[in-house]
């Protein structure tokens, strides 16, 4: 059990750590308490802070909460303001897109008004704090791998919210905001336009996002598995290979003729994180855009098989009975 | 260091029971339905099933001759059993008390000093869905088959069926905040889900659209459905699924839920019964609203009208595929005996 790793044992507490100073602007925008936490101690580093909030992290925050604020105020009103059925039913509760009778035009406040005014601020709130993010790993001399990968999940959040929408000619295609009601509008969506599964974007999108699940899974076993010889130092292992390096390595091509380095696997982690969301994002702006029925597209480029038809014929009734006594389900 | 452990391992327990709690307990049984690879399969939980097979047990039917002199010439102001023999009759009422009104016996329709007094409300309604009765089973063959329906199908003993709907009452919450879409609420009618919650004046009444919202083309050409619409749809076959106590693929193919060529004959019956649902709402229980006193109406004064769970109350075929029409040919009037009851077995 010592050495298998798996949650964090021991703790080192030394100094606080200030981090670099870089300037008096810099500086005076850090927080200036630093806290220990044995607890998170268990998670990650024990030190908690210094912040740097900065104005964009600010603006950021004012824009980001007021739209969490408006969800909450709808989903409160919606049970009558009481905060027991509010408890009760907040993962059904959910603040609605507009109707599609309104296109792309401000809808009344209780129609979809107040869905409209959270999607521009928490677009805001995302796009500010996105420069932050930017901004700090400039400051710090970093590259900007981090604001990248993160500007790849906004795209995604863009195409639903935004592109897609817009390109619909209707705001009433966008998520709605809340936790079920979110997710019938996955499941609807995928209804009304045949099927994602056939989308070979969202098959893309699959790949990466369960690759990075393995690829996550095969890093971090390694790395753990060989810390007993000072592998977690992976930065230094970069350019001095040590013992732990070659270990893994050699593991891998044991197991499997092939190795990632020290280096490269990040690389590898890295673009099947940031093609997830990206070859997501494609997927969904093609849909209802370019292509309406993605199973009836499947069968046109024969990537869907059929089956023997062992139910026997089945066939449309509304097309067999012209005339049922009120009303056939023809289509309008 | 086993301290830690070991609380580590009591928080991981209390989370798993957490977690636990919605679910049920294996084992539950799985049947493949399709051919091999499609996902075509129900899932039963066999204690379920066990309930279920109790609450559906049929009354016994009590069986009479028809011979003899007929009601309407022996009985004053009988309009639409006249042609029962006076034994059916006799029967047929004392059948209807016990499944309708067991408590409240012959007063709950009848004036006890004068029975063919048609003062009460309550014998209006009655004689209107013995008509309903006989409509479903002369016309509706293509949803009940042979085995019909009866007044039990629905009522069990309830003057009011226990599963019904009503028009629903906007809940918008003024005119600022709190507007609910008819949604985002857990409630039975559509399997507890944050769907659309009453979707049924869109499919079950005179003149409802069709619920056809998947293109019928791979490219864009014109089908201009919206993912609200889609979700109404949704909101309604659920309400199918949990009132039927079946999956989607008890009717369709999920991989494309709008292709008739891939979906089982189950769903041509279940359009049927859609079909038959906008003949009863409209023709039989929606005229009776004025009958109706004010506290059997909704919140926006209709009548209460029927929907899949009404007959079907969790099963995919009401009381379980057992049909009391043996003993009450006269509910049938337009068609032939089922030859195939399962009555006399049952019994």
């Amino acid at each position: 059990m010592e050495y298998q790793n798996l949650f964090t044992q021991t703790q080192v507490t030394g100094p606080a750590s200030r981090g670099v100073p870089i300037n008096a602007y810099d500086m005076r925008e850090r927080t200036r308490s630093i806290g220990f936490s044995h607890l998170m101690g268990r998670l990650g580093n024990a030190q908690l802070g210094p912040v740097y909030l900065g104005r964009l992290g600010v603006a950021s925050l004012i824009f980001g909460m007021t739209a969490f604020f408006i969800i909450g105020m709808n989903m409160l009103a919606q049970v009558g303001w009481n905060p027991l059925q509010f408890v009760r039913k907040l993962f059904w509760l959910s603040l609605d897109a507009p109707a599609p009778k309104y296109g792309l035009t401000f809808p009344p406040m209780n129609e979809g008004g107040w869905w409209l005014i959270v999607g521009l601020f928490s677009t805001i709130s995302i796009m500010l704090w996105w420069l932050r993010t930017f901004r700090r790993a400039q400051a710090l001399g970093m590259g900007t791998h981090v604001p990248w990968a993160f500007a790849s999940a906004i795209w995604l959040f863009l195409v639903l919210g935004l592109i897609r929408p817009v390109l619909m000619g209707s705001w009433s295609e966008a998520v709605p905001f809340g936790i079920f009601s979110h997710l019938d509008w996955v499941s609807a969506f995928s209804i009304r336009y045949g099927n994602l599964f056939y989308n070979p974007f969202h098959m893309l999108s699959i790949v990466f996002l369960y690759g990075s699940v393995l690829l996550f899974a095969m890093h971090g076993a390694t790395i753990l598995a060989v810390s007993r010889f000072g592998g977690e130092r992976e930065i230094e292992q970069i350019v001095d290979r040590g013992t732990a390096s070659e270990r893994a390595a050699l593991f891998w091509r044991w197991t499997m003729g092939f190795n990632a380095t020290m280096e490269s696997i990040h690389r590898w982690a890295w673009w099947f994180a940031v093609l997830t969301p990206l070859t997501g994002g494609i997927g969904i702006l093609l849909t209802g855009t370019v292509v309406d029925n993605w199973y009836l597209w499947g069968v046109k480029h024969n990537i869907a098989p059929s089956y023997p038809a062992i139910y026997g014929t089945v066939s449309d009734p509304a097309l067999k009975v012209p005339s049922a006594p009120v009303a056939t389900g023809e289509k309008k | 260091m086993k301290n830690v452990r070991q609380k580590i391992a009591i928080a991981f327990s209390v989370l798993a029971i957490l977690t636990l709690t919605a679910c049920e307990r294996p084992p539950v049984d799985s049947k493949q339905t399709g051919y091999r690879g499609t996902g075509m399969d129900q899932i039963n939980n066999p204690r379920t099933q066990e309930q279920l097979a109790k609450i559906n047990e049929m009354p016994a039917g009590i069986p009479a001759s028809p011979d003899g002199p007929k009601a309407g010439a022996v009985y004053k102001n009988i309009k639409v059993l006249n042609n029962l023999s006076t034994a059916q009759f006799g029967v047929f009422m004392v059948s209807m008390t016990s499944w309708v009104a067991p408590k409240e016996g012959c007063s709950y329709c009848h004036n006890v000093q004068n029975f063919a007094d048609d003062s009460l409300y309550t014998k209006t309604v009655a004689r209107r869905m013995i008509q309903m009765n006989q409509q479903i089973n002369g016309n509706w063959g293509d949803h009940v088959k042979l085995t019909g329906v009866t007044c039990y199908t629905c009522h069990r003993g309830n003057n009011i069926p226990k599963n019904v709907w009503f028009n629903p009452v906007d809940n918008r919450g003024g005119n600022m905040l709190g507007n609910a879409n008819g949604q985002n609420n857990p409630v039975d009618t559509v399997a507890y889900s944050s769907l659309p919650n009453q979707p049924f004046a869109s499919y079950l009444m005179e003149k409802s659209g069709p619920a056809r919202v998947i293109g019928d083309t791979a490219l864009p050409t014109g089908n201009k459905a919206s993912i609200q619409s889609t979700e109404n749809v949704y909101g309604m076959m659920t309400h199918m699924s949990h009132s039927l106590g079946v999956n989607c693929t008890y009717c369709h193919n999920s991989r494309a839920f709008s292709s008739w060529e891939q979906s089982t004959p189950q769903r041509v019956q279940a359009w049927y019964g859609i079909q038959m649902l906008k003949d009863i709402n409209t023709n039989f229980l929606t005229p009776l609203s004025s009958v109706f006193p004010a506290n059997r109406l909704g919140p926006s004064g209709d009548v209460a009208k029927a929907n899949c769970a009404t007959c079907h109350q969790g099963v995919n075929k009401p009381l379980l595929g057992q049909s009391m029409l043996k003993d009450y040919p006269y509910l049938a009037p337009n068609r032939d005996m089922p030859k195939d009851s399962a009555h006399s077995t049952a019994q």
